[in-house]
């Protein structure tokens, strides 16, 4: 500890479990990737079943799941890309230390992970409207066998609804990081939450780049 | 070392006293203890349920408690035990406590994280213990689908969130231990130089990281189901039941491994330590825990022999289950190995182990048994599998569990327990085990059904001796409960490395000061290199 200049309190940049910036730097990183892993076999459960029902009803899957308006998925998915893409650069940002460049992708970021949530929850009200929320008044009239059209939405609003869940949390994070951003926490040299940070918001990404043609677009040929 | 000067000596016990230094502490020593209180808690609502359902079976009317309450008891009983005693028991008391200091760190890589996690068994914890004295929960502590997603009447949705928290506190610790042993290792502590303790934590993280998850989406869709009647496992919709327990047991089978794994790592630290002796094969019992974290997650098949599966797949599970045992098999036969020619001393925490390595053999061969297809299905839900599991957790994961928690009580507190009570309720516990879950392999065999508290009167006998076997089981585990506490006053002061053994964390004073090390440790020799430690202090018997 002798070695270095700084004050030995303890700082965001090295906790006191640590004997080096760059260990720290490293343990977080790798605890994010060991984090998506779990979220990646937490999904990993909603894929099984969608695979399982899918092979068990492949019909009524295919005719469910053309009911969805996939312009409207494509285009979200765009949205959310550019989000991605925007979540890059301030990555790229924070490593060159350009403050005013982070705190403005952050919110471009934000403002599209809004977006997103925005376009998902008035495709969610067309389900309303259109009766193909699972339930007591669910009716699909595209299928003879109701339960198994119910199957497909169902899945459909719970692995929707918890991506949808990890965006909104994912705001959240871009939340605290702005303000710290906005009040300069965030240099050259200690960055790593906005490192982690891209991490998980490109994981619910490619969450979601997996669910499109899962749910959407599988089924288009049968038309 | 003069008394005076051990008490002057600033440690993490006397680095702080108000509750709040307790509550928001960092310090994964006292995250640790904090742990080890609550899981004491769960342990003891764990054990009253049992209780009443041993007193119920003493006759075979049925005459103490109504179907419907045997059925929240023996629900609540494995719940309390399996989800807030047994899964954390091991790896977040002990582990938390010697794990980054068996690794010459100062502390887990996230300490506020190791913290959080246990804030997340509390609430955990709250949802059920809200639950059980609200009215309680009837599915059974599978919770299999439909009974529990639809007429169920009970308490299901407040224990299902009480799991699903409590599974993240689970996540998170192995989270932390993976990245810590990765990432914290003090120089010269290569992989191959971490006592099999750590081995063992690290398997266990892997399944902790891999296998929670999956529950934990099982239990949301479970929830979904209850709450918003979506219907994902509804036969009544075309689903299907048996994909939820698929599902249920991807985890609950691997989390047998959770108990079980840390149980090891603590049998192969004693073995070696009273036997003075490097773990014969070192290299192949660090890699069976790995072996067996892998072959954990393609077994979860045998538990559905009489569901719907198909028989092919009956075929390749029940095949992948017997080649887990070669692993576990692997870790017994070199713990024997280690006691050849080697000094043995007779201390409790060794009675514990070699109770361990008995009654986890007979659960493992047992295991063996139901694992073929043609036996299971003579006793699946009898008696049979819940002597067998109840060999393996009980027998396996509390034995180590105490035999543990005696080795390491100098290092935690300070103080030495008393030695013969010690021996004396470590011999009471394993008669009591033995003469509980004995019988009901053999009622399990003659086609005693488990879950019903009436029975046919011809099985009064053996029921009547197990219930006599819990009485003394019960007396067993009051009694270190209450010699550790009478240890905190009144023990004998502990040196530094009581039982001259090999680790990192024997090198500090006891208890060890808040950053474990002054300096970080530099790591020159193997594991369990007996040469390099001087045996102070405490003679022992």
């Amino acid at each position: 500890m002798s070695e270095h200049v700084h004050a030995p309190v303890e700082t965001l940049a090295l906790r006191e479990q640590f004997n080096t910036a760059e260990q720290q730097k490293e343990s977080v990183t790798f605890g994010m990737w060991i984090f998506l892993i779990t979220e990646v076999m937490f999904f990993g459960g909603l894929f099984l079943a969608y695979t399982v029902y899918r092979s068990t009803y492949p019909v009524v899957f295919g005719v469910a799941s053309t009911s969805l308006n996939a312009v409207i998925g494509a285009l979200n998915t765009a949205v959310l890309l550019c989000s991605s893409f925007t979540m890059v650069l301030a990555v790229r940002s924070a490593q060159l230390g350009r403050r005013r460049a982070l705190v403005l992708f952050l919110i471009l970021t934000l403002l599209l992970g809004m977006a997103f949530l925005g376009v998902k929850a008035y495709e969610w009200n067309e389900k309303f409207v259109e009766h193909h929320v699972p339930g007591a008044g669910f009716h699909f009239e595209g299928a003879a066998e109701q339960g198994p059209a119910q199957l497909f939405f169902s899945l459909y609003f719970a692995m929707t609804g918890l991506h949808a869940l990890h965006m909104v949390v994912g705001a959240g994070i871009l939340c605290w990081l702005l303000y710290h951003a906005v009040r300069g926490r965030f240099t050259a040299e200690y960055m790593t939450p906005v490192d982690v940070a891209g991490l998980y918001w490109h994981f619910v990404d490619i969450i979601w780049i997996f669910l499109f043609p899962l749910l959407y677009l599988i089924d288009r040929h049968m038309r | 070392m003069t008394t005076a000067a051990i008490e002057t000596q600033a440690n993490y016990l006397n680095a702080g006293y108000g509750l709040k230094s307790w509550l928001l502490t960092k310090d994964h020593k006292r995250i640790a203890i904090l742990y080890l209180i609550l899981v004491t808690i769960f342990f003891s609502i764990g054990g009253i349920f049992a209780a009443l359902i041993r007193v119920e079976l003493l006759t075979p009317q049925g005459d103490l408690v109504s179907s419907e309450t045997y059925n929240k008891l023996f629900t609540m009983h494995g719940i309390a035990m399996i989800f807030f005693f047994l899964i954390p028991a091991i790896p977040a008391t002990l582990g938390n406590f010697v794990l980054p200091m068996m690794i010459g760190a100062r502390d887990l890589a996230f300490p506020r994280i190791n913290l959080l996690s246990w804030y997340l068994l509390v609430v955990g914890g709250g949802f059920a213990l809200f639950a059980m004295l609200a009215g309680g929960v009837d599915t059974g502590w599978t919770f299999y689908t439909p009974y529990s997603t639809t007429y169920s009447n009970t308490w299901v949705i407040a224990t299902a969130l009480g799991i699903f928290v409590s599974g993240f506190s689970s996540i998170l610790t192995g989270l932390n231990f993976i990245v810590t042993i990765h990432r914290m290792r003090a120089p010269g502590m290569t992989w191959f130089r971490m006592p099999l303790f750590v081995w063992a934590h690290y398997a266990t993280s892997v399944i902790q990281v891999l296998g929670t998850p999956v529950v934990a989406v099982t239990i949301v869709l479970v929830f979904c189901e209850r709450v918003f009647h979506i219907g994902i496992f509804d036969p009544a919709l075309g689903g299907d039941p048996v994909l939820f327990q698929h599902m249920f047991w991807f985890y609950s089978h691997p989390a047998v491994y959770i108990m079980v794994l840390p149980a090891m790592g603590v049998v192969s630290e004693i073995i070696s330590t009273f036997s003075r002796k490097p773990i014969f094969g070192y290299h192949f019992v660090a890699y069976s825990s790995m072996a067996i974290a892998v072959l954990g997650f393609l077994v979860w098949g045998h538990h559905l022999f009489v569901s719907t599966q198909s028989v092919y797949a009956g075929l390749v599970f029940s095949f992948l289950s017997y080649f887990v045992a070669v692993p576990s098999a692997v870790k017994v036969f070199n713990w024997t190995a280690t006691l050849y020619k080697g000094s043995i001393s007779f201390a409790t925490p060794m009675l514990y182990a070699f109770g361990f390595i008995g009654l986890f053999t007979i659960g493992g061969l047992t295991g063996l048994f139901v694992a073929s297809l043609g036996f299971d299905v003579h006793v699946t839900d009898t008696y049979f599998v819940v002597a067998h599991f109840h060999y393996v957790m009980v027998g396996g994961t509390i034995m180590a569990f105490l035999g543990g928690l005696h080795f390491w009580w100098p290092k935690i507190t300070g103080r030495m327990y008393p030695e013969n009570w010690a021996k004396l309720s470590a011999a009471i516990i394993f008669v009591g085990f033995n003469l509980t879950f004995f019988p009901q392999f053999i009622l399990g065999y003659l086609g005693m059904p488990r879950r019903y508290h009436v029975y046919p009167e011809e099985f009064q006998v053996l029921h009547v001796l197990s219930t006599a076997g819990a009485s003394i089981l019960a007396f067993g585990y009051l009694f270190p409960m209450i010699y550790f506490m009478w240890s905190l006053w009144y023990g004998e002061r502990a040196p530094a490395n009581p039982w001259g053994a090999t680790g990192l964390e024997w090198t500090v004073p006891s208890p060890p000061p808040i950053h474990n090390f002054d300096e970080v440790p530099v790591v020159t020799h193997e594991a369990y290199d007996y040469s390099t430690v001087v045996k102070e202090g405490v003679e022992v018997v």
